[in-house]
């Protein structure tokens, strides 16, 4: 029901993302989804990949400080109005969107939304009585 | 178990502690005469100081007149390396230490047989001070060899009449095997080196509250209140700071009483001043500068007006342990460390009591000043750790500011903070390199 993410620290400086993704790719770890938030000083690259823990431990042993949080992601259909059914869901809640992401699936059928919540267990709880279907980490990392 | 220390027995090794102020004065001052006679006599590079300034061991009539005399400093005793700093011959030298230095060559002391008794005797004074007496198990996790620490307490802890472990430094599971089943009482060690022990202790299931041991006494680097309440929490002991220095004699310099409020100086034997360290004028009883030594006993190798670089203060009044010995405000940064920003006087010690606030734990940095448009930058560099790296952006910039803050608090001026990746500032073995000054490019 979680999604395992990971996050990594970059330096807001040409070139300072290209080691960690070209390390993952030389031990073939793909990239399922990825966003960069950035700041004028620094970074943050947020990705979910094929293999979360060796992703992890890889980046580790090269210095990286890495973090890994849970994440939902949801699969809406792809046309105007998709996102809106799931904030819907929320509101009038207190429940809070720390960040997201989104990306298209399914050639373009419908989209996989990446939500970072404040309490993603009552999200999860919310999601489901508004019949919105929450991907398991297998229909996510196994696509 | 811990045992009770409010039944310390008589020490008469420490009566020298409560000699009357008018006595000390007038002992200070025959000593210091003789002192400054030999040095002149015997010390090539102290006589042609004295000359230049048209002085002679006849100047030194009352204990003022010291502020007449030259300053002697570190790069003294390196350029008249091995031996030009002797004031015996080497038939009556019975020890020399050596100090590794950090760049370059050591600097080389020399102990008569009576400088190692006095030696003895302000360690003897310094473990009673403690509540440290006869019956006791002291481990003694000081370096020995060419360092001053190892041996310093070995000879004080058995002039004491105390068992003395000689366990050196090293081996941190030996230690704590050691510790646990001699019934060790009490440690002597780097603070640092006992916080190690703490932790190891614990990893090997051993709680040093459920030992015997009771005081440790810790020195030979700068350490803080905040180390010392975090090791007597942990273990129960109570952890006192003894200051030394080998150009002086080695540990034994001053040590804290019962009481823990500044460090006792052995003044019958080391005559303190206090100096402002720009212009090198002795500063008003209270404030706060460089602790100057001068050696009152010392035969093989006599002090004068020794420049520590450790930035202290006289604590007013007596000290309620009834020793009439003065005492200095604890040790934690050196005049060589400073830094002048905006006409502000930093201290990287201060940056690092700012860090180790927000973050718990101190991570990797180094401070960075440029000049732009005339003015004075500084950055500090902080490494980001897994403890605090956060995925959410606000939580980083939040992290960010609390270090500007803690900064500003603390130094009073504002610095600008980047936190840098993991290993992007340069590690070094010796000593780290914290400040890149870069104002003169």
């Amino acid at each position: 029901m979680k999604i395992q993410q990971l996050s990594l620290f970059a330096e807001n400086k040409p070139g300072h993302i290209l080691g960690p993704c070209r390390l993952l790719a030389r031990e073939g770890i793909d990239l399922r989804a990825l966003s960069l938030a950035d700041t004028q000083r620094f970074g943050i690259l947020r990705m979910i990949v094929s293999d979360s823990h060796k992703a992890k431990a890889l980046l580790e042993a090269a210095g990286h400080v890495v973090k890994v949080t849970e994440v939902l992601a949801v699969e809406v259909p792809d046309r105007p109005g998709g996102l809106v059914g799931v904030l819907e869901a929320f509101e009038g809640t207190q429940i809070n969107i720390e960040y997201m992401y989104a990306f298209p699936y399914r050639k373009g059928e419908t989209a996989i939304l990446i939500f970072r919540f404040d309490d993603p267990d009552a999200a999860i709880g919310r999601l489901r009585a508004a019949g919105i279907h929450v991907l398991e980490s297998g229909e996510v990392y196994g696509r | 178990m811990k045992t009770a220390t409010d039944s310390i027995p008589y020490q008469p090794a420490s009566a020298p502690d409560y000699i009357p102020t008018e006595h000390l004065a007038a002992l200070q001052l025959a000593r210091l005469k003789a002192t400054v006679a030999r040095a002149w006599d015997r010390v090539v590079l102290f006589r042609n100081r004295m000359e230049e300034r048209g002085l002679t061991p006849d100047c030194i009539r009352t204990l003022e007149d010291i502020a007449r005399l030259p300053f002697t400093v570190k790069a003294d005793l390196r350029d008249t390396y091995p031996f030009g700093m002797f004031a015996s011959p080497m038939a009556e030298v019975v020890r020399l230490h050596a100090s590794s230095g950090t760049t370059g060559k050591p600097i080389v002391v020399a102990y008569t047989k009576e400088d190692v008794d006095v030696w003895t005797s302000v360690m003897v004074r310094s473990f009673a001070a403690c509540g440290v007496h006869r019956g006791d198990i002291i481990q003694n996790a000081y370096g020995y060899g060419l360092f001053t620490g190892g041996l310093g307490a070995h000879y004080g802890g058995e002039g004491l009449g105390a068992t003395v472990i000689p366990i050196s430094g090293g081996n941190t599971d030996r230690q704590i095997m050691v510790m646990k089943d001699f019934g060790v009482t009490v440690v002597c060690s780097t603070p640092s080196y006992f916080l190690h022990m703490i932790d190891r202790a614990a990893e090997l299931g051993v709680d040093m509250r459920e030992l015997p041991v009771r005081a440790g006494v810790f020195g030979a680097e700068p350490w803080t209140e905040s180390m010392r309440r975090r090791i007597e929490s942990l273990t129960g002991i109570k952890a006192f700071d003894i200051y030394g220095l080998s150009e002086i004699i080695g540990p034994g310099v001053g040590v804290e009483c019962s009481r823990q409020q500044g460090l006792h100086l052995f003044e019958d034997h080391f005559y303190p001043e206090i100096i402002d360290p720009e212009t090198g004028e002795v500063l008003p009883e209270g404030a706060e500068g460089e602790l100057v030594l001068t050696t009152l006993s010392k035969e093989a190798m006599p002090m004068i007006r020794y420049r520590t670089r450790d930035i202290t203060a006289f604590l007013p009044g007596r000290c309620p342990c009834g020793r009439s010995l003065r005492r200095i405000r604890r040790i934690g940064r050196r005049s060589d460390d400073m830094l002048i920003i905006r006409g502000v006087n930093v201290f990287p010690s201060q940056v690092e009591a700012a860090l180790l606030e927000v973050e718990g734990t101190l991570p990797h940095y180094q401070i960075i000043l440029t000049r732009q448009h005339g003015l004075d930058q500084m950055e500090v560099q902080v490494e980001v750790t897994p403890e605090v790296f956060s995925d959410k952006i606000g939580a980083l910039e939040e992290l960010n500011q609390k270090l500007v803050r803690a900064l500003d608090h603390v130094l009073g001026i504002r610095a600008e903070v980047t936190l840098v990746e993991p290993q992007t500032i340069q590690r070094s073995e010796g000593k780290a390199k914290r400040v890149i000054d870069r104002r003169s490019q």
